[in-house]
């Protein structure tokens, strides 16, 4: 981290895309914390909710896109949901990966991204999440056998990893929407 | 103990039947005072008749106690045992009035102030104390008078000290009202400090527009005597009845002669920077205050007319085909006489001497707020374009600083001045309108925007503008290669920042105009250690002064907005309004009285008296009481070597009646 920041040298247009690709009015953000008291993952984040929004305000791109938060969060949207100001941070941090990913800024955290292509692949195949198939796909992509093998076990004894998938009715309408996704 | 000869009759005194009230105040006391038991012990003094206590003694049914209690045993006398007089004495005189007893046999012993609240850790001693508070009060009511209030002549007209936007909304609004006013203002024109603004949040109206139609207004209504270029200097008497020596200032022009043609100021060969424009523009020796001034006529400036200095140029007078130049003329003090004054003397902005921070005066392109709003006034020196004083660039980074002077108890104000939150904003906003391609940092503690529609204006213009807040104090500003540095820190990011501005603004704080302190002591109203008009009460009396018949409006009394300004201005003149409704005035009779045969004449009292109310009658060769300007202050009555004088229901033998109730206890313990 530098000691000063000097605020010139600062990516002014950071803000103004981020707004547009998540379609968050990120300067309405005034700092109530409301975000960060309630998400999960903050406590393991290296830069909380909060912050991520001053940063951007601020113009501190790298620092935000190389972070490992905004791999973090799981998307459970509770700070959405609180928001006095109706950001949706979710969304952002969608907004802010997929910018990670365009600048080919790698992410902090080992083997996020495989995570997260084997989440999408998981749907596409199904139109849901089959965990018992999604968390093979990602050891084969990872090649990470043993982390987590225990906690696993356990899900899997308590009958939170089912054999069997569940399927969706339209998965031609989910196939499409993948299709339509990718023009 | 010595008692007074003539005091010594008192044994002789005739039983009255007295009444108790003591008040729960919701847990306030009874939370503290065992009431039950202080009601019961005082109920069996003898000349008690009644003793009773009630959760809310100054609720409906409370004071219907009261009055049933006078009405069905007659009592001559009543104490309640409540709150500070301040408070409820009114109430409870009130009631007792409405069942025919006098007003003033009714006393306050006051256990909340001066006993529960201090005492709330020892419930038994508290308890004794407040009955001690109630015996010593029923001594004070078994000798009290029945009184009059005392009735006073009033004046019907208002002096208003300011022409700004304050003293003018309350002129009008007493002038409307049918009362005659006299306006005083000591600039050569009406407005203040809202000429200089641009527009104001939270509608972004222009200024002046508004203002110069009130201005007008005032300038033809025939119930306003207006005086501009002119200051108090001397105010004599009492509510009701003021006497001013008002004096006008050489203007050196006969405006009743002048034009307006503005020949004198075209061809006027002196300019100097203007204090109007904030150091940004020049003025010339003969001038308006501003281009449309109302009263829009000219006056020479002594200290920068060649005529004065060194008696070199007549020019002006040369031009005027009115002949209407008075080089000759001088000052002229007029005197009048009012009822009741309104101090709106409004503020200044921290002065830039005493600053000594932020490169404030030593860097050209730091300025205050008030330099920006006439930067962005059409009629201002920049034709309403913000550009650097030092190169008359177009500033592309702008730095707001607010907080300057304001909420720093060690070295500077510790209040806040209330309107720079909201007009940094504007500002910013503005800035933001005319440079589309600038930036704004804006540097802050808090953002404090109360009024209305005022935290809605601020998020849209963050939501709208792109505004950069910056959470934290700056630490330091310097010049650095035509740029202005700034050094301060996010707190919200926990990051040191800097910022290369090409121009800074400073939110200075908001401090009262010079010379309020002598016009307090002329007035003998008071201000607090900043230099503020004290309120009678914060809450409940917050227009009035400490001083009876002098209100206050605007910025002179606390650091406020456009809108509150013109709130409480016409809250004061509604207040006037309500005081001279009528010809007499009814005054608290609890002022000081001579025995006539002991007085001596030796004059102690005249010149004890801080009110002027004592005199000496010459021909009888004794001291008299001026019962209008007396406040019962007591000073007189201590200073008389004789005790000939004494105070209405608060005389020596009651004081010494009092101190011995409490005497007495302490000896028990």
């Amino acid at each position: 981290m530098e000691a000063i920041t000097e605020m010139n040298k600062m990516d002014a247009t950071f803000l103004e895309e981020a707004k547009k690709r998540s379609g968050e009015d990120l300067s309405l953000c005034y700092q109530c914390l409301k975000c960060t008291a309630g998400c999960p993952t903050a406590p393991i984040m290296d830069i909380r909710p909060n912050n991520i929004i001053r940063m951007i305000q601020m113009g501190m791109k790298q620092e935000v896109l190389g972070s490992s938060a905004i791999w973090l969060c799981v998307s459970c949207e509770t700070c959405g949901t609180r928001c006095p100001n109706k950001i949706d941070i979710g969304v952002l941090m969608d907004a802010l990966r997929e910018m990670a990913i365009d600048e080919g800024i790698h992410a902090k955290e080992k083997n996020i991204h495989l995570l997260h292509e084997a989440f999408i692949d998981s749907i596409r195949r199904g139109g849901r999440v089959h965990e018992a198939t999604m968390l093979i796909d990602y050891k084969l992509r990872s090649k990470d056998f043993l982390t987590d093998l225990v906690p696993g076990m356990m899900l899997f004894m308590k009958g939170k990893i089912p054999l069997l998938p569940s399927l969706v009715k339209g998965r031609g309408e989910i196939k499409r929407i993948f299709e339509r996704c990718k023009k | 103990m010595f008692y007074p000869l003539r005091l010594t009759i008192y044994d002789s005194r005739i039983m009255k039947k007295l009444g108790v009230f003591i008040c729960h105040c919701g847990v306030n006391i009874a939370g503290t005072v065992d009431v039950k038991s202080v009601a019961g012990k005082v109920g069996s003094v003898g000349d008690v008749a009644h003793s009773t206590d009630y959760i809310y003694m100054c609720s409906e049914p409370g004071q219907q106690l009261i009055r049933e209690a006078v009405r069905e045993k007659g009592l001559e006398g009543v104490v309640v045992a409540c709150c500070s007089p301040s408070m409820h004495e009114n109430t409870f005189r009130k009631a007792v009035k409405s069942e025919g007893m006098n007003p003033y046999l009714c006393e306050i012993a006051n256990i909340r102030e001066q006993c529960s609240w201090v005492h709330q850790k020892e419930k038994e001693k508290a308890t004794e104390k407040a009955e001690e508070i109630i015996l010593a009060t029923l001594e004070k009511v078994r000798e009290n008078e029945k009184l009059e209030a005392i009735s006073v002549s009033i004046n019907r007209s208002v002096l208003v000290i300011g022409g700004g936007i304050a003293g003018m909304t309350a002129a009008l609004d007493l002038a409307e009202g049918g009362y005659e006013v006299i306006l005083l203002e000591k600039e050569q024109a009406l407005g203040g400090h809202m000429t200089q603004l641009s527009r104001t949040f939270p509608d972004l109206h222009p200024a002046l527009p508004d203002l110069l139609t009130k201005a007008l207004e005032i300038e033809k209504h025939p119930g306003i005597d207006l005086h501009c270029y002119s200051e108090m200097e001397d105010v004599k008497g009492y509510v009701g009845n003021f006497e001013l020596t008002i004096r006008k200032k050489a203007t050196h022009v006969d405006w009743e002669k002048c034009n307006e043609c503005g020949l004198c100021i075209r061809d006027c060969p002196v300019e100097y920077v203007s204090q109007f424009e904030r150091g940004l523009g020049v003025r010339k020796a003969i001038d308006l205050l501003y281009p449309q001034s109302v009263p829009h006529k000219p006056v020479i400036h002594r200290s920068h007319c060649r005529y004065f200095i060194d008696g070199s140029c007549r020019r002006c007078e040369e031009v005027c085909p009115e002949k209407a130049i008075r080089f000759e003329q001088e000052d002229e003090r007029i005197g009048k006489k009012v009822g009741a004054i309104v101090v709106a003397t409004g503020f200044e902005l921290y002065p830039r001497e005493r600053l000594g921070e932020y490169g404030y005066g030593e860097i050209p392109d730091v300025i205050d707020g008030l330099a920006l709003e006439r930067m962005l006034s059409v009629d201002g020196p920049t034709k309403g374009r913000i550009i650097r004083p030092s190169d008359g660039k177009v500033p592309k980074e702008m730095v707001f600083i607010q907080c300057v002077a304001s909420r720093d108890p060690d070295r500077y104000m510790p209040y806040c001045s209330r309107i720079c939150c909201m007009y940094t904003a504007k500002q910013a906003k503005i800035y933001k309108e005319q440079v589309p391609d600038g930036q704004p940092y804006i540097f802050y503690m808090d953002i404090r925007s109360d009024g209305k529609g005022y935290e809605e204006f601020l998020q849209k213009t963050i939501e709208e503008k792109g505004l950069l807040y910056l959470r934290g104090r700056v630490s330091r500003v310097f010049q650095d290669d035509g740029k202005v540095r700034v050094l301060g820190v996010d707190t919200l990011t926990g990051r040191m920042v800097e910022v290369a501005a090409d121009m800074v603004v400073l939110a200075t704080a908001v401090v009262p105009s010079d010379g309020v302190k002598d016009l307090a002591a002329k007035l003998r109203a008071t201000v607090d250690r900043h230099g503020f008009w004290t309120e009678a009460h914060i809450k409940l009396y917050p227009v009035e002064s400490s001083t009876k018949g002098i209100y206050l409006a605007g910025c002179g009394q606390s650091p406020k907005d456009i809108s509150d300004t013109v709130s409480q201005a016409s809250a004061t003149a509604s207040k006037i309004q309500a005081l001279l409704s009528t010809d007499k005035l009814l005054q608290d009779p609890l002022i000081a009285f001579v025995d006539e045969n002991i007085c001596s004449g030796c004059g102690i009292c005249v010149e004890i008296c801080p009110y002027e109310a004592r005199e000496m009658d010459s021909q009888r060769g004794i001291s008299v009481v001026h019962s209008a300007l007396c406040q019962g202050c007591g000073a007189c009555i201590a200073a008389c070597p004789n005790f000939a004088c004494e105070l209405r229901n608060n005389s020596s033998i009651q004081t010494l009646r009092m101190l011995d109730t409490f005497v007495t206890a302490g000896a028990r313990e």
